[in-house]
């Protein structure tokens, strides 16, 4: 179950936080909270992400000058954290947004967990972040109250930024205000009064980003931009097969290179891989390039390992095989197995998705400097303590001894939660003696990534007459992101399951999921909305056979499925399932999709003659979406998309601007999975290296008009990130089907004839 | 000993003469709003301007640039007020902001080239700069409203 958030307030005025940044007479306040469990609790993934202390805190401090400083403790990868997140706060604060100042905080565990991901921020903070704001402007409305020895009730915050008498026209700013309201104590939740959602200045108001000038004016910002002192730099030839090592190394060449200073070899991990570096030979020079061309000079005699033998096309048809047989039964409703015994129209299909890479546009990269116990180092990472903690262990240090500063992230979609580069560049500070910065090529980042899990999976249902399923079976079948954290895990955690396998949203009396065994033999992680992605395209492109087969217009089919709408019984629960606070409605769910296909006239449009509209909905990270694309496909198969109606019910929105964004954006990531994605390996090593065999999307391919319909709820704040991607890869391939007859069963795009 | 110009600023290089004019911006000059994306010029993150026309600066050798003159996103404009960076922030562009600096390169060099650009001109002129996040359609809005602002 949920936790039950409980949020404490404290003045920490006095006690030196986010020195630096305050003088005397700053009234600062911190505010923990008791939030709900990572999303992969059973999986093992949770305990080694953050086995720190559940306890986020957040800050929020008034200078005597008036600037607010809000603490920025999440990541900003373009998921919209450092400026959403601030204007919740300031809101209930009333503070006047230009003179809000954003801060990145360090990794501290005092933050709780900081890991971003799992479309956590604006869920997990929203009310924290509230009632850190309001009782920031309660303490200095009684601050004002105090000062002109007039009743609390006549003072009242407003215009913004300043607190004033309704008697009489004193006004005092909240920078005036300051430290009189640093001396008053915490007042007590029940004392608070938040605002209605009708008093709002800034929730749900559209803003654009906090950053968006520095970022256009090409500001030192990211992870890559970070330059030290003193620094060298470094590129690592990876084992080219997971668990290699070296055997024998001649680097008699590499040191010729102009530049380069020296080799160093990186200890291979001691299995479970998890975060710890890959191992390998690091080539330090005194710039990228010399590096970079040191390290091609390397003659490297590689053990590859037991992976040697790891190919990914007989892989697929293993894992094709065990998703014919019975696997371990996730959730069970009514008697399946008793009613397809009954026989009549049975539909069977079976559909397959490929690794994937994330291919952030930043590759991997950070600096450390290490001095002699202490450790700094600058990354774009989405998991600073995880930073902390594996550096610690790799260095046998404490982890309270490393600091772990928060860049921008070029984008992070997952790859960056894990710390593995981080590492390495301690580790090499560590031998050299020197601030190092190991940057990743491309090639490192296709080649030695936390992939996407590879998935076989077979459906089956039985319909009656009127074409409407009474039972459905699911097998699902993946190597797990638990076997990245417990050697031999080969089943799929709690959180997997979730995320659209454990139940379908469907009126369906009879049914049951299931969960093959897969060994896996690269790293796996998570990406963007992770195996929502492979469920969903198996899920909803199914829904659309079974349309096909009952001849029935695929959205009105699709509303049948659904039904009018309850709250299901879904089992296992994480990030996907249920709670008390996001039972799973599925009348939100027929609601977006109504809403999608309004917006696309959806009857109106014609399929077929190499047009196509198709459709597809799925919730994760307890947001409901539709998507609704339309294709154009020529005769050589190319796909053109010209639009893309997405209707989204993700509770209420903070920030209606950055959602959209976050929608348009997943629209395009869908793309390139859903078109080229695709990564495969040969005698254990990935055979991609660069976005010329390891395409996404341009803006020549991209769909040509995303629109973005928020519906309107009153519902918690729910995920905003990840969901737009699930839906958006199987209704493509639904308007696939419609344009030109053929059935996607097998992703990418481009392994059945169209490009 | 070659000998250019960088934003305007007469520059000589002696180093190895293969590196990559992108690592000699970044590395040595410390102007970084110049990025790495893939060493190929594939994704087009590093874009500069050579004599105004947009460049990969990852793939062009420190041995051609005799005599050019280099442009970087650091110097179009002081605090991002060029029209194209105007429009960019208009648009509200950026996600996560790192292929930008290269797209905003390239659509200065588009735009100066073809002050009115269709629909195609804009594909075809973007098509070799990556944006992962998927800010395509704002691009393309941008690059609109910065040629009705310049027009």
């Amino acid at each position: 179950m949920i936790a039950i958030e409980k949020i404490a307030i404290e003045n920490v005025s006095r006690r030196g936080f986010l020195q630096g940044i305050f003088s005397a007479g700053a009234f600062v306040l911190c505010a923990r909270i008791l939030p709900e469990p990572l999303w992969a609790v059973s999986s093992g993934a949770a305990a080694s992400v953050s086995t720190s202390a559940f306890h986020p805190s957040v800050f929020v401090g008034i200078h005597t000058d008036g600037t607010v400083y809000v603490v920025a403790h999440r990541s900003e990868m373009g998921n919209g954290v450092r400026t959403s997140l601030p204007r919740i706060l300031a809101d209930e604060l009333d503070a006047d947004w230009s003179r809000v100042h954003v801060v990145q905080a360090d990794g501290n565990e005092a933050y709780g967990s900081q890991d971003t991901d799992g479309s956590h921020s604006v869920r997990e903070f929203f009310d924290v972040l509230r009632e850190a704001g309001a009782t920031a402007r309660l303490m200095l409305v009684r601050a004002a109250a105090k000062q002109w020895g007039v009743p609390e009730s006549q003072c009242v915050a407003d215009p913004v930024h300043v607190v004033s008498d309704k008697s009489s026209s004193r006004k005092l700013g909240y920078g005036e205000l300051a430290s009189l309201a640093a001396n008053q104590p915490v007042p007590k939740k029940e004392e608070l009064t938040l605002k209605s959602p009708q008093q709002w200045r800034y929730i749900g108001k559209p803003a654009p980003g906090y950053d968006v000038t520095d970022v256009c004016s090409g500001k030192p910002l990211f992870g890559m931009d970070v330059r030290v002192d003193g620094m060298l730099y470094a590129a690592i030839a990876h084992p080219p097969v997971l668990g290699g090592k070296v055997k024998s190394l001649d680097d008699s060449a590499t040191l010729k290179v102009i530049g380069v200073k020296k080799t160093i070899a990186i200890d291979p991990f001691k299995p479970p891989h998890g975060f710890q570096p890959l191992g390998g030979v690091a080539v330090i020079a005194d710039n990228t390039f010399a590096a970079f061309k040191g390290r091609k000079q390397l003659k490297i005699d590689w053990d590859n390992g037991s992976n040697a033998s790891y190919n990914s096309a007989d892989y697929k048809k293993e894992l094709q095989q065990t998703a014919r047989q019975p696997g371990k039964v996730v959730h069970t409703t009514g008697d399946p197995d008793a009613e397809f015994a009954k026989g009549g129209k049975v539909v069977e299909a079976e559909y397959f998705a490929p690794h994937l890479a994330h291919a952030s546009m930043e590759p991997p990269v950070a600096v450390a400097d290490v001095q002699g116990e202490k450790v700094t180092v600058w990354s774009p990472t989405q998991n600073p303590q995880g930073v902390q903690e594996q550096v610690a262990a790799a260095l046998g240090l404490k982890k309270e001894n490393v600091t772990c500063h928060v860049t921008f992230l070029g984008g992070g979609f997952g790859r960056k939660s894990k710390p593995d580069y981080a590492v390495e560049a301690a580790v090499l500070s560590k031998n050299t003696g020197k601030p190092v910065k190991v940057i990743w090529s491309r090639e490192d980042d296709i080649k030695f990534d936390y992939y996407h899990s590879v998935a076989a999976m077979y459906l089956k249902a039985a319909l009656d007459n009127s074409g409407k399923p009474t039972a459905w079976l699911q097998r699902s079948v993946f190597p797990p992101i638990g076997s990245t954290f417990k050697e031999g895990e080969v089943y799929g955690g709690a959180g997997e399951m979730s995320m659209g396998w454990n139940v379908v949203p469907f009126d369906v009396p009879n049914f049951r999921s299931e969960n093959g065994q897969a060994v896996a033999h690269v790293r796996i992680g998570w990406l963007r909305s992770v195996a929502n992605i492979y469920h969903a395209f198996a899920v909803q492109s199914f829904a659309n056979e079974l349309a096909v087969a009952a001849n029935r217009d695929s959205y009105d089919y699709l509303l049948a499925l659904i039904g009018n709408g309850h709250v299901l019984d879904a089992g296992p629960q994480g990030p996907n399932g249920v709670g008390e606070k996001y039972p799973y409605d599925t009348a939100r769910l027929r609601r977006v999709a109504e809403v999608a296909a309004e917006k696309a006239n959806w009857g109106k449009k014609k399929s077929g003659k190499g047009s196509g509209i198709g459709i597809a909905v799925h919730r994760s990270f307890f947001t409901y979406v539709a998507s609704v694309v339309e294709v154009e496909v020529d005769d050589q198969g190319t796909i053109r998309i010209p639009h893309v109606t997405t209707a989204v019910d993700a509770g209420i929105v903070a920030n209606p601007e950055m959602v959209r964004q976050q929608f348009e954006g997943a629209a395009v990531f869908g793309t390139s999975i859903a078109r080229t994605g695709e990564i495969t390996a040969t005698g254990g090593a990935i055979d991609q290296s660069n976005f010329y065999d390891y395409q996404v999307a341009r803006m020549n391919d991209a769909p040509r008009q995303v629109d973005v319909h928020i519906v309107e709820s009153t519902a918690p704040p729910a995920g905003v990130g990840e969901p737009g991607v699930p839906p958006f890869v199987p209704a493509l391939c639904n308007a696939v089907f419609a344009a030109t007859g053929k059935r996607v069963r097998e992703l990418p795009l481009t392994r059945n004839g169209f490009s | 000993m070659v000998h250019f110009k960088v934003n305007g600023r007469a520059q000589t290089f002696d180093g190895d003469a293969e590196m990559p004019l992108l690592w000699y911006l970044r590395d040595i000059l410390g102007l970084t709003g110049t990025k790495f994306g893939c060493g190929m010029a594939l994704c087009g993150a590093c874009t500069v301007l050579q004599n105004g026309k947009a460049i990969r600066s990852c793939t062009k050798q420190m041995s051609t640039v005799e005599g050019l003159e280099i442009t970087t996103i650091e110097a179009i404009s002081a605090n991002g007020q060029h029209a194209v960076q105007k429009a960019w922030t208009q648009v509200n562009v950026p996600q996560c902001g790192y292929c930008q600096p290269g797209q905003i390169m390239q659509a200065v060099s588009l735009l100066s080239s073809k002050p009115k650009p269709t629909d195609e001109d804009i594909d075809s002129a973007m098509a070799g700069n990556i944006c992962r996040c998927g800010t395509y359609q704002r691009i393309r809005s941008a690059i609109k409203v910065a040629a009705k602002e310049t027009a």
